[in-house]
């Protein structure tokens, strides 16, 4: 059972005024999603659940003001069911005769799960977030005692003095959930519950805890990194991925792009690299064979007019796939221009909202990592991605004889609910022959 | 660059600036939707985005029915629309002549403190409206921005995960009469705007010296799109 908390939106905050429940008790939540919202001063703020599970009950009515860290409600947890249904007995730990002074004996006030912790503790100054990385603390292990109970840099020097030398670790683990209170209020909602919970158990079947082992080092994700991860897994599921590889002659690219190149940074202050070549010969396959630049609503194809090319960008932390807007009216330098404008934006996070929506067709350069080729995941709900790898000069047979040539693989994968092999490798050749005839003037 | 570096550094954020000029409240509602949705997953930086609105009536979460002095029906015939909304604070009025500011801020990349985010926000009106001439200035338990003739700009903001929304809203020449319609705020007090205040300044001028102020009192690079 976890107990939710008031949280302190801010240092002057002593109170907060519950306006709305987002859930009613007995309804399943997910770990982040909105809970409640809560009103102080002129700001509405929506509270994100702190675990996934069934909302037990609701402490707190509609209405009323009450101080940070009062409890609102209680949620059910797996675990929680569990420790409640059957106390005391398999918890080892509680037996053994508490240490003299375990620093963080919970006093009464509510020590919320560790992962509630960085919601209600407060702000944590950057000061005391360094101190905590650097030491490896787990800040629920501390007790606060600035204003709010917030976390001060003194509470952790307390803490570290208190532990003599540093962390030797796991000697407490995270307060064992609900083993203060015997027999929680609450349980005659329970039975319904635990019914309720196992397919929430079965959903999610992550190894148990790995993060509290020794040696390892717990890190919330990003929103970025939740949302890459989400719909990473969400294309898989989606669509029925394929990945077909064809080798392809850039010699003539190179040589255009060796001719052009020197101007090109001269005069537009980029330099040129072969990605321009394969989006313009993309775009060229895209208006051949329309259903690549396509989506599927239910039963339905939905063909877009326009060629948006989603361009994936690598990220300190993440990737992001801006969007070229009709890529198919630009010439090779206008390309190159966009990419490199995109991608120096996408790194400064100065895209726009309309910048990273609209994508019909994505590329993927992993062979500017050096990778020779791979198979990326469709960008939904999109149905096909080209990803190009890297070009290297090779020595290949031609008429009996050896060449050496700049030699690249192209992967296109492709969402075989929608898009059959043959067609597929139809474009790529179309693809393949306009990079391999390359003729055109570049500027 | 590390983490570390990320929390410790002095740098200074950049925050995007557009003045959309008039758009439909539900149009910027969407526009915030979308803005917020993707500030929230780091895809883009800190937004300012700068609306004026048709004539409209909106009601926070916190708003008292009784507030508002006008049916639906009637502000309908009036030409106003209406719309509760999930901003704090109570009824307000927007229209022609007014700066509607929406910053689309994470808190956590500036203070994780919504009541000093909204103090934030009463400094740079007071600040913008002293550099034409406007003494301008808080009151304890009214939240917005207030002179000696009344209040002159309200705020009212949204925030999930530490991500703003809604804002504030400045009266520069705004037709008064329409405020006729609510209890602006719950408050039987008086609004002004800069034109009854006697300034002539131009909505364009405005914009540029609110957007100058936001950038000095978050400490955030405006950067114009």
């Amino acid at each position: 059972m976890i107990d939710v908390v008031m949280p302190q939106m801010g240092e002057s905050i002593v109170e907060g005024t519950l306006t709305k429940w987002l859930k009613k008790p007995g309804e399943t939540i997910g770990r982040d999603e909105p809970l409640f919202e809560i009103s102080t001063d002129k700001v509405d703020t929506e509270i994100p659940s702190p675990a996934a599970g069934t909302l037990a009950e609701v402490l707190i009515e509609e209405g009323k003001t009450v101080g940070i860290n009062t409890i609102v409600a209680r949620i059910n947890d797996g675990a929680g069911a569990a420790s409640a249904a059957a106390p005391a007995a398999p918890q080892a730990k509680p037996e053994a005769p508490p240490p003299p002074a375990p620093v963080p004996e919970a006093d009464g006030s509510p020590e919320p799960v560790a992962t509630v912790v960085e919601e209600t503790a407060g702000p944590l100054s950057p000061l005391v977030r360094k101190m905590a990385r650097e030491n490896n603390i787990d800040l629920s292990q501390v007790k606060g005692t600035g204003a709010g109970n917030r976390i001060t840099k003194q509470d952790l020097e307390t803490y570290l003095a208190s532990k003599g030398a540093p962390q030797q670790k796991q000697a407490e683990p995270p307060a064992p959930p609900a083993q203060p209170q015997a027999a929680p209020p609450p349980p005659p909602p329970q039975a319904p519950q635990a019914v309720a919970t196992i397919p929430q158990t079965v959903e999610v079947p992550s190894p148990p805890r790995v993060g509290e082992a020794p040696g390892t080092r717990v890190e919330p994700m990003s929103m970025m990194r939740q949302s890459i991860a989400k719909h990473m897994v969400f294309s898989k599921q989606t669509s029925a991925h394929v990945t077909t590889v064809h080798k392809v002659d850039f010699t003539k690219v190179a040589k255009a792009r060796d001719k052009a190149k020197g101007n090109v940074q001269a005069q537009y202050g980029f330099s040129l690299t072969f990605l321009p070549f394969v989006l313009k010969a993309a775009c060229v396959g895209l208006r051949q064979f329309p259903i690549l630049n396509a989506s599927i609503d239910g039963t339905n194809i939905i063909y877009h007019r326009d060629i948006n090319l989603g361009i994936a960008v690598a990220l300190e932390n993440g990737l992001i796939v801006p969007v070229i807007r009709n890529a198919d009216e630009k010439s090779v330098i206008g390309l190159q221009r966009a990419v490199a404008d995109l991608a120096a934006r996408a790194r400064s996070r100065h895209l726009r909202p309309d910048e990273v929506q609209g994508g019909t067709f994505s590329i993927t350069n992993f062979g500017s990592f050096g990778s020779v080729f791979a198979t990326p995941v469709i960008n939904q709900p999109q149905v096909a991605i080209l990803g190009t790898g890297t070009v290297e000069k090779t020595p290949v047979v031609i008429d009996d004889a050896i060449a050496i040539r700049s030699i690249a693989y192209l992967a296109l994968t492709f969402d075989h609910r929608l898009i059959d092999g043959a067609l597929a490798d139809q474009f790529t050749a179309k693809v393949k022959s306009i990079l391999e005839g390359w003729t055109e003037e570049i500027s | 660059m590390s983490v570390d570096t990320i929390v410790d550094a002095a740098r200074i954020s950049a925050c995007a600036t557009s003045d959309l000029g008039l758009v439909r409240y539900a149009e910027a509602l969407e526009v915030q939707r979308q803005s917020v949705e993707m500030r929230k997953s780091g895809a883009i930086s800190d937004q300012l985005i700068i609306v004026e609105h048709p004539h409209v009536v909106t009601m926070g979460r916190n708003g008292h029915a009784e507030h508002l002095l006008a049916s639906p029906e009637v502000l309908e015939r009036a030409g106003i629309s209406f719309f509760e909304t999930d901003r704090g604070g109570d009824v307000t009025y927007h229209g022609p002549g007014q700066i509607v500011g929406y910053p689309i801020l994470d808190l956590r990349e500036w203070k994780r403190d919504v009541h000093a985010y909204v103090r934030a926000i009463e400094r740079v009106i007071i600040d913008t409206l002293a550099g034409f001439g406007i003494v301008a200035g808080r009151e304890a338990g009214a939240t917005g921005v207030w002179t000696s003739e009344g209040k002159i700009a309200a705020i009212g903001v949204h925030v999930s995960r530490w991500v703003t929304s809604h804002g504030f809203a400045l009266n520069v020449d705004t037709d008064l009469d329409y405020f006729r319609y609510i209890v602006p705020c719950g408050l039987t007090r008086p609004v002004t705007s800069m034109r009854s205040l006697g300034c002539q300044a131009e909505r364009g001028e405005v914009v540029a010296a609110l957007i100058q102020n936001f950038g000095r009192v978050f400490e955030r690079q405006m950067e114009n799109l």
